[in-house]
């Protein structure tokens, strides 16, 4: 069984961020059979976020979420843009996660903004993010403004919304990266192997 | 003695009183840590730790001056320090300084090393804080020589060589400071403590049980692994910290505002929550007793428990008035610990058992050599 999780950084409820979570979601599921999904609301999450950026650590309910998107084969990842890119709320998430936590994790990048002008913000403002999080991210990111849930008859949004799902149906179908974060402790670093060699 | 240690130990810092809108001087701040000491003899303590800082709002930037006017005023504390700056500290100045305090302590010191809390110090002392885990390591591993070896030649990265250069004085009857050391984060610390027989402290404030007890297990793990005993044998402290009154809500509505605006945690989670996911207890004695006792079934029985109490702006008073609370539940906490400490489990250790424990281990050897002789 595959695991999915979908990370919607949407602040309103009901909120067309969770609406383009949702409908990548069933894309995923619609292409790929045995696959389990599981939508994390940072909204739900936004005190204890606040919470560990002081503390350092995690709340349960936040830890909780965490490990699910660590544990996660493959992650879509859908936030609003304000101000040309991503809010507070989705930043502070990725910020309590460890360094390590997507190394190697296929990742749709998704997002809603209220103009069309903002579009590129996938481009300049998240992919740069989860490069650094050496993600990787597929070709496809899905942009969502208020033109296009107009019914502006091309169904534009649904074949993205397809694409980018079918990208990462297909990298899980694959051998993978084979790269993950590792809980192990290198035993046999220079710099742990000069503990017992002292000069 | 005492099979498992009890103490305090200290930041230093000077923090404002968030309900008397106080600050403490710098010069109070350092008087009033000399009392606390005191007190923490006098309500029956085993051991007084501070650390080591370089910035403020901290004011101990040199525990072995503070720690040697303690040890004069004392008679059975055991001061040590939370933590001894490994990286930033010459490590042969570290030798002559805490011999010197083992000498007029009649040995009762120890010391915990640490990398400190803060990266810009490195550069005041003329060192590179991207090698902090290299520093703790060659620091280390040379102040170690110069506690066991006489004469010493050594040649390393970070500072310049020594050619027969012997750190004086030398330690008192030839037995160095016990050495812990404490980390929360870094195994390669674990591991320097593990591969000396040293011991290994966590903090055990800020952070749920579950962020100490990874590596705390692999040190224990790596203790046998060099040879030193069982993993339950392995020597681990931990700290704490409490705010108590007779009256659980008492202690919830007295402490709520150093909580609220405490440095580390205040303007985050609510002293609830916190109270919940982490060590700290906010309550009556009894409840203080019996989440201090749960340490040992997370992290398994250990040989020294450090609370923090001087922080978070309370003043000299209530701190003082917490400690008398301490001092009458410490029996308590003393003979439950002991009566769940199995036999094979190490005492803390204290320069009087490890001077009888090398003079049993030569006694040995001389006997092993006549009965090879005759």
């Amino acid at each position: 069984m595959t695991r999915i999780v979908a990370i919607s950084a949407g602040l309103s409820d009901p909120s067309t961020t969770r609406m383009l979570a949702d409908r990548l979601v069933e894309s995923v599921e619609r292409q790929s059979g045995d696959v389990s999904v599981e939508v994390v609301s940072l909204r739900e999450l936004a005190h204890e976020i606040t919470d560990a950026t002081l503390t350092g650590f995690a709340p349960p309910r936040l830890q909780d979420a965490i490990d699910k998107v660590v544990a996660a084969d493959g992650l879509i990842a859908v936030t609003p843009i304000f101000k040309a890119s991503y809010p507070g709320l989705f930043k502070s998430f990725v910020d309590v996660l460890e360094a390590d936590a997507l190394i190697g994790k296929p990742v749709v990048l998704a997002a809603t903004g209220g103009t069309a002008r903002h579009s590129l913000a996938i481009d300049h403002a998240l992919r740069p993010l989860f490069a650094y999080l050496q993600a990787l991210v597929v070709p496809t990111g899905v942009f969502a403004s208020p033109h296009d849930w107009g019914t502006d008859g091309t169904n534009a949004l649904g074949q993205r919304i397809d694409r980018a799902a079918g990208e990462l149906v297909s990298l899980l179908k694959g051998a993978g990266t084979g790269r993950g974060p590792s809980d192990d402790i290198d035993l046999f670093s220079d710099t742990f192997l000069s503990i017992s060699q002292p000069r | 003695m005492t099979s498992m240690q009890f103490g305090l130990f200290t930041v230093g810092d000077v923090t404002p009183d968030p309900v008397n809108k106080t600050i403490q001087t710098e010069h109070e701040r350092i008087t009033n840590t000399i009392t606390i000491a005191k007190k923490a003899e006098e309500i029956g303590l085993d051991v007084f730790a501070t650390g080591e800082h370089h910035n403020p709002p901290f004011v101990p930037s040199s525990p072995t001056t503070t720690l040697a006017y303690i040890a004069a005023q004392t008679e059975k504390l055991i001061l040590s320090t939370s933590t001894t700056l490994i990286t930033t500290n010459d490590p042969v100045k570290l030798a002559e300084d805490y011999a010197t305090l083992q000498h007029l302590s009649d040995g009762r010191m120890d010391l915990m090393l640490g990398r400190g809390n803060t990266a810009p110090v490195y550069p005041w002392f003329g060192y590179d804080g991207s090698k902090a885990v290299e520093l703790t390591i060659e620091h280390y591993q040379l102040l170690r020589r110069l506690w066991d070896e006489d004469v010493v030649g050594w040649e390393g990265q970070f500072r310049t060589p020594l050619q027969g250069f012997t750190a004086t004085p030398r330690p008192l009857d030839g037995v160095p400071p016990f050495v812990w050391h404490g980390s929360i984060r870094t195994p390669e610390v674990a591991e320097l403590a593990a591969f000396y027989g040293d011991g290994y402290f966590a903090n055990n404030i800020f952070w749920p049980k579950e962020h100490y007890i990874r590596l705390i297990n692999f040190y224990r793990q790596r203790y046998q692994h060099y040879g030193h005993g069982e993993p339950e044998q392995a020597i681990v402290g931990l700290g704490g910290q409490f705010f108590i009154r007779k009256s659980s809500q008492d202690a919830v509505n007295e402490f709520r505002p150093y909580f609220d605006n405490a440095p580390v945690y205040g303007h985050g989670p609510s002293l609830e929550d916190f109270t919940a996911q982490t060590p700290l207890t906010v309550g009556s004695p009894q409840e203080f007793v019996e989440k201090t006792l749960t340490f040992a079934d997370y992290f398994g029985d250990y040989q020294r428990q450090l609370f923090l109490v001087d922080h978070a702006g309370l003043p000299l008073k209530i701190v003082l008035e917490q400690l008398d609370l301490l001092g009458e539940v410490l029996p308590t906490l003393r003979a439950e610990f002991d009566a769940r400490r199995p036999a094979n489990v190490p005492d803390a250790p204290t320069h009087a058992a490890r001077v009888a424990a090398r003079n049993a281990a030569a006694e040995a050897a001389v006997e092993t050599d006549e009965g090879v002789s005759v």
